[in-house]
């Protein structure tokens, strides 16, 4: 693969993600009757929390720091080995979709750590949730993987992605669709968005992710918000290749059908969180438990 | 002999004097005090007044049944006296203040923690400990390798009034809440005594902020008794609008914020700008957004000409609509009710026991408005309906806002559409010497109480004010108990108490 792929495939990794929040932002306060933040306004945020003040608690050690760093590392070279619609998957081998789903959970691991290990009652609590909860998306998120993989017949996450396309999507729509259910909620779960987490509200105690990271600030808050942008725009793009399979198309048209697909989920993120109340805490766990029937069940009508 | 009949019979808004209170020796009152709250009776107020001799004790009982009062005071000279709060939960919180007041000591309270941390209002003894800041001190504390306890406040994240609240919990469910005032004491009350003066109205409508009309109104009420007057009719009507107006904007406020609270946009968004409406009609009929300078002993600082009260009304009809079609979303939407049913749950025994009031008490099937039941002013000429809920949740607080708007609307259009000719404010003359007045208005939160008692010059000896959040911040607590910790802002959101006007 050329050095010059390997940089647009970074690029767009590293750019896009807070554009997508953009687009949540603004579809939300569509629905509430409001003009809404700039598109670019998520690029400032990160510019101001990069300028700001680090204030570090003295009871934290390298953990606390190293978490966010982590968190962007995992999320990146997650994103590595996903096809941008017609870019190619830079790093892709049989099996990286288990590499994808434990960069994922590693990024996880040491967030829970770095919220533990300020010894704060409220990122204790988060953390024991944000945990509670993963073990949930997981097998989802797996059954989601196999799903795929017996449509394509290949165990590389790149040929999965782009396997539903033609006649092979037609033919399986109904499977497709619960996959894509159930990657649905893995991603709103994951990206702690409504109906599963409120990324807007400032009530900790109802909080699953961002009570986790209260004690970060500047230019480490900054990184989480970063890592959780770009969190999004992976599993963005897994979801979009699902329902777009015209993204996939070689040359400008399949790049538009990108762009515009990935955009299409981030309005379909904000349609979900403006039309509908979080979920009582206790219930969070029997919506994810819907994903892993919606993505196992499409595993057998696949296995028929 | 029944404890009821050891009290003094009168009503709310009427003067008495004070040798018709009849004395009783204190474990006698305290003991008529339980009595009578079987009986059917509650507490209103429970305070002590600093005499030469020691402090008096002075109960004021609501008998909502017969829209009386009943006052009895009893005179302590020791350094302690005997609680009541195993027998009459309702007492709790007004003998934890009462000792701290005066630096006694409850004999027998279960959990005589300080209420706002505050100095005594009498000076302290010599050698008297100083006292503990407010959030210090020993906490309830459940015991055991698995229970965690989380400590929120008092800073908050949201722009809140501050306090502490402090959960035990076994995973996220709660076992226990502890909830920790008195950051808010700015002294209104030992301010007031020897007025009524120029700035009496103006501590008066900043007791709570939001409930400037309920506590000015409140006051005005009480300083009209002591002088043996009343606001006229028109004056009257005016200040009753102003109090719909401030339970309309509230309201709206209350559930935009419990919409805002489960994440639901679409009612957060327009409630929060509704809210802002409401408030305008207010500014409409007195240029301040609060109400601040309608209310004034005698009647109404300001008038309302006709341009103005269509303005009002067509105002009222456009805003009240748009609060209908945001509001409304609420009950549609599936995923809110799940979330406010069963949550939060008081019940009828204990919104009872704790002596809840205001919608908190409706709610959970007490019905119980002092609107009806004890009214004043312009009440006294309409009737008012009474909504209430059997569920105690959150749903239920939720849901007796909206019909309490709607009633409130009702209210609205018919005294706009018959305001009372004449005057809008008589003078107020001097006030009666050596006498006790109690006025009960019902704020958008619940019952306003205030009481005075006046000394050889007609000034104020004590003037005591019991915010509807003083009985239900008990009520909060309970609806915790066995609930979810994610849902606490939820619950304290369904309550929306007041902080400075606990820490009076």
């Amino acid at each position: 693969m050329a050095l010059s792929q390997i940089l647009v495939h970074l690029g767009v990794l590293l750019l896009l993600p807070p554009l997508l929040l953009g687009v949540i932002q603004r579809t939300k306060s569509r629905f509430a009757g409001r003009r809404g933040p700039s598109l670019v306004q998520p690029y400032r945020d990160l510019a101001k929390l990069a300028r700001k003040e680090l204030a570090l608690s003295a009871t934290t050690t390298g953990v606390f720091a190293l978490a966010p760093v982590l968190a962007v590392v995992t999320a990146v070279m997650a994103g590595l080995v996903v096809p941008l619609g017609p870019f190619d998957a830079p790093i892709s081998f049989a099996g990286d979709f288990v590499l994808f789903a434990y960069l994922l959970a590693l990024g996880r691991f040491f967030t829970a750590a770095a919220a533990l290990d300020t010894g704060s009652p409220f990122e204790g609590m988060g953390a024991a949730r944000e945990v509670g909860f993963a073990w949930l998306t997981e097998p989802a998120l797996f059954f989601a993987f196999f799903a795929l993989a017996r449509l394509s017949g290949s165990l590389q996450l790149e040929d999965m992605l782009r396997a539903p396309e033609g006649e092979l999507w037609r033919d399986s729509t109904v499977a497709l669709a619960l996959v894509a259910a159930g990657v649905l909620i893995v991603l709103l779960a994951e990206c702690a968005r409504i109906p599963v987490d409120d990324p807007a509200t400032h009530l900790e105690l109802t909080m699953i992710h961002e009570v986790m990271v209260l004690d970060h600030s500047g230019p480490l808050f900054g990184l989480v918000e970063y890592g959780a942008a770009v969190k999004l725009l992976v599993l963005d793009v897994l979801l979009m290749h699902i329902l777009v399979p015209a993204a996939t198309v070689r040359g400008w048209l399949g790049l538009g059908f990108f762009v515009l697909g990935v955009l299409a989920v981030a309005v379909l993120i904000g349609v979900v969180e403006s039309t509908m109340a979080r979920l009582r805490l206790l219930r969070v766990p029997a919506l994810l438990v819907a994903a892993v029937l919606s993505c196992g069940f499409a595993l057998l009508l696949l296995g028929r | 002999m029944s404890g009821a009949d050891r009290f003094l019979r009168t009503t709310a808004g009427v003067a008495v004097a004070r040798r018709e209170i009849p004395a009783l020796p204190v474990a006698e009152l305290a003991d008529a005090v339980v009595t009578a709250c079987d009986g059917g009776l509650r507490v209103a107020a429970w305070f002590g007044v600093p005499r030469p001799s020691g402090v008096e004790l002075v109960a004021v009982l609501a008998d909502d049944a017969r829209a009386g009062i009943a006052l009895a005071r009893a005179t302590l000279t020791g350094p302690a006296f005997p609680s009541r709060a195993a027998a009459c939960p309702q007492l709790h919180l007004f003998e934890r203040e009462l000792a701290e007041q005066f630096g006694l000591v409850a004999e027998g309270h279960p959990a005589p923690a300080p209420v706002r941390s505050q100095p005594p209002l009498v000076a302290p003894a010599a050698g008297a400990p100083a006292p503990a800041l407010p959030g210090t001190g020993e906490l309830y504390r459940v015991e055991g390798q698995e229970v965690h306890e989380v400590g929120v406040g008092p800073v908050h994240a949201g722009v809140i009034e501050p306090g502490h609240f402090r959960f035990q919990c076994h995973g996220e469910q709660v076992f226990h809440l502890e909830i920790r005032l008195g950051y808010q004491h700015r002294g209104v009350e030992r301010a007031l005594i020897g007025g009524p003066d120029r700035r009496t109205i103006h501590y008066l409508e900043t007791s709570a902020g939001d409930t400037t009309i309920g506590h000015a109104t409140a006051g005005c009420e009480l300083i009209e008794a002591l002088a043996g007057t009343a606001a006229p009719p028109r004056g009257a009507a005016l200040r009753a609008i102003a109090l719909e107006l401030e339970r309309l904007a509230n309201h709206t406020g209350d559930l935009g914020a419990l919409a805002g609270d489960v994440g639901y946009l679409p009612t957060a968004s327009f409630c929060g700008r509704i809210r802002g409406d409401f408030l305008n009609l207010s500014a409409e009929l007195c240029g301040s957004r609060f109400g601040r300078g309608l209310v004034r002993p005698g009647g109404s600082g300001f008038d309302l000409e006709p341009a103005r009260r269509e303005r009002l009304r067509a105002g009222l009809d456009r805003t009240f609509t748009d609060a209908r079609s945001a509001i409304e979303l609420l009950w549609e939407s599936s995923s809110v009710m799940e979330r406010f049913e069963t949550t939060g749950v008081v019940p009828r025994e204990d919104a009872l026991a704790l002596g809840l009031v205001g919608p908190a008490a409706r709610a959970s099937g007490v019905d119980r408005d002092l609107r009806r039941d004890h009214p004043g002013g312009a009440y006294r000429d309409q009737s008012m309906a009474v909504a209430t809920a059997a569920s105690g949740d959150v749903h239920a607080r939720a849901r007796v806002r909206w019909l309490e708007m709607e009633h409130s609307l009702a209210f609205l259009h018919a005294t706009l559409a018959a305001l009372p000719e004449g005057e809008v404010r008589v003078p107020v003359g001097r006030l009666a010497p050596e006498s006790l007045a109690v006025s009960l208005v019902e704020g958008w939160r619940g019952e306003i109480c205030h009481v005075a008692l006046t000394d050889r010059a007609g000034r104020f000896a004590r003037y005591k004010i019991v915010d509807p959040s003083f009985h239900n911040w008990s009520g909060l607590a309970r609806a915790l108990r066995g609930g979810q910790i994610s849902d606490f802002p939820l619950c304290n959101k369904s309550f929306n108490l007041s902080y400075c006007g606990h820490d009076l």
